[in-house]
């Protein structure tokens, strides 16, 4: 495709309103054409320091769900000195999220201008595209075409290496996959050092979530201003969000941050003062938290909003529990599978997590004995904050809030009822499970 | 506002390498407990400096080298 370098991206005054990161067409990818009509060329800085500076004014956060400012990540690499290296972290390991790799297949070319952004802007000359081979190896393959492509027509001016992460909920996690990338197992490691300051080929490594670098590539378009259109004065922009449905459908949505969860899941929460469907919200994932629905129904999508139950925004996975489902059973499953994604490595996570995973089986079973719910609530203390990786701290937030949330449930279960009418397994969790090196490479 | 300083060492164990010995627990009984797997539990307040000295050991003698004493990373 013959491409013109100098077209010109000064005029063009950003998307009006959401969605901005997907195109209007979401059943079919947008290829390089269609992206360069819509956004024009890469805004190239030719200048290290530009970008950190829009990306401040911006107040542009991870969407990968640390909610960190992307500034500050730049800023820390290039202070290391050295040639740094770059990732795209694409590997979106919660079970009910899919949002990057919706991301991914639908705007590729978003996501990879953003990546050679902050390529530039950290004066790397490698950078590595991170991903789980989703959908029979579909993604994957979709992706490295882009990648060609983009380097055949110059685009590109450092070249981007695909990597596969292997099917494992810790797979994405930071040091475990600079771990991969370096030639070992998908296996967290202990900071000192952090990825920042020694990573990939022991170089100072920055690691971004695939959205982020997707805002990455508008805001160097269309500015820091532009981006604050939307979302709230402390958390600017709109984000990428998988909704998971009390009837079972998920959706994408590019949200405005701070949005109401009632009107993102006006389905589910119900509206004018009659209930929804739904009994509860998983807000987070299974790192997440349990929010019952009638307070749910009061809170709104950012970290200020759902820092007084205990919640954050994450990466934008919400799922709203039927009434007819059982949230203990419900979490019982999620902890099993938490325990058996353990890395194994730390002794309270290897040891606690199993424990509490059968402790909530026998909760969501009839009349469990009182000690089960004290002893599950020590071993959480003693799981908590004593991992290399933050698994143990992420599976106890989830748990705990389920004995909040679900507790009159638990009384019910003493007394030998479950209030329940459906017995289908309702979230979604993947059927593979670790059970040799091999499975962590 | 905290009143620790730059000089103030902590204890921390690598839980990856840590392998629940449990020899830290006897050597500083004052600043590290077992939990019931036999992992140290240990205390995240500053290393008093009467206790620096015992705590190097602690150091010393864990057999896989887990326990660290530094300042706060």
């Amino acid at each position: 495709m013959p491409l013109r370098r100098g077209e010109s991206t000064a005029s063009r005054s950003g998307p009006d309103g959401l969605p901005r990161l997907l195109p209007a067409d979401t059943t079919r990818p947008e290829g390089l054409r269609g992206h360069l009509a819509r956004h024009g060329f890469v805004p190239y800085r030719n200048d290290r320091l530009r970008l950190a500076g829009d990306l401040r004014a911006a107040g542009l956060t991870g969407r990968g769900g640390a909610s960190f400012p992307v500034y500050r990540k730049l800023e820390a690499v290039t202070a290391v000195g050295g040639r740094p290296f770059v990732v795209a972290n694409g590997a979106e390991s919660e079970p009910a999220s899919s949002k990057d790799a919706s991301l991914m297949w639908l705007a590729p070319h978003l996501v990879l201008d953003g990546l050679q952004l902050a390529v530039e802007a950290v004066g790397a000359h490698e950078a590595c595209l991170y991903v789980h081979d989703t959908e029979g190896g579909q993604l994957t393959s979709a992706l490295q075409s882009a990648l060609s492509e983009r380097w055949s027509a110059r685009i590109d001016r450092v070249p981007v290496r695909l990597a596969v992460a292997p099917p494992r909920f810790l797979a994405g996690q930071e040091t475990a996959m600079v771990n991969l990338l370096n030639g070992g197992l998908a296996l967290p490691t202990f900071a000192p050092p952090r990825v920042f300051e020694r990573g990939v080929a022991g170089a100072p490594t920055l690691v971004q979530n695939v959205e982020t670098l997707a805002h990455i590539g508008l805001i160097a378009r269309y500015g820091a201003d532009w981006f604050r259109r939307v979302g709230t004065r402390a958390e600017p922009g709109s984000m990428l969000s998988t909704i998971n449905h009390a009837d079972g459908s998920v959706r994408i949505i590019e949200a405005a941050i701070g949005t109401p969860l009632r009107s993102l899941l006006a389905a589910d929460l119900g509206t004018d003062g009659i209930d929804g469907p739904a009994q509860a919200i998983l807000a987070g994932g299974y790192h997440g938290t349990w929010i019952p629905a009638p307070r749910a129904a009061e809170l709104t999508l950012d970290n200020a909003g759902l820092r007084p139950v205990g919640a954050s925004v994450g990466a934008g996975v919400l799922a709203a529990l039927p009434a007819a489902h059982c949230g203990l059973a419900e979490t019982a499953r999620v902890a099993h599978y938490l325990a058996l994604e353990s890395a194994g490595q730390c002794g309270p996570c290897l040891n606690g997590l199993p424990r509490i995973a059968k402790g909530l089986a026998t909760l969501a079973g009839m009349r469990p004995p009182r000690q089960v719910r004290k002893d599950i609530e020590r071993w959480a203390g003693l799981v908590a904050g004593r991992g290399a990786c933050s698994h143990p701290d992420g599976s106890v937030r989830f748990v705990r809030s389920a004995l909040t949330v679900f507790a009159a449930e638990l009384r019910h279960h003493e007394r030998g009822v479950c209030s329940a009418t459906a017995r289908r397994p309702f979230l979604p969790l993947p059927p593979a499970t670790a059970l040799s090196d091999e499975d962590w490479s | 506002m905290s009143t620790a300083t730059d000089m103030d060492k902590q204890l921390r164990v690598n839980p990856i390498e840590c392998s629940g010995h449990g020899a830290c627990a006897e050597l500083l009984p004052e600043m590290i407990s077992l939990d019931e797997w036999g992992y140290p539990l240990i205390d995240p307040r500053p290393v008093p400096p009467a206790l620096e000295r015992q705590a190097r050991r602690a150091v010393n003698g864990c057999p896989v080298l887990a326990l660290q004493l530094g300042r706060k990373p």
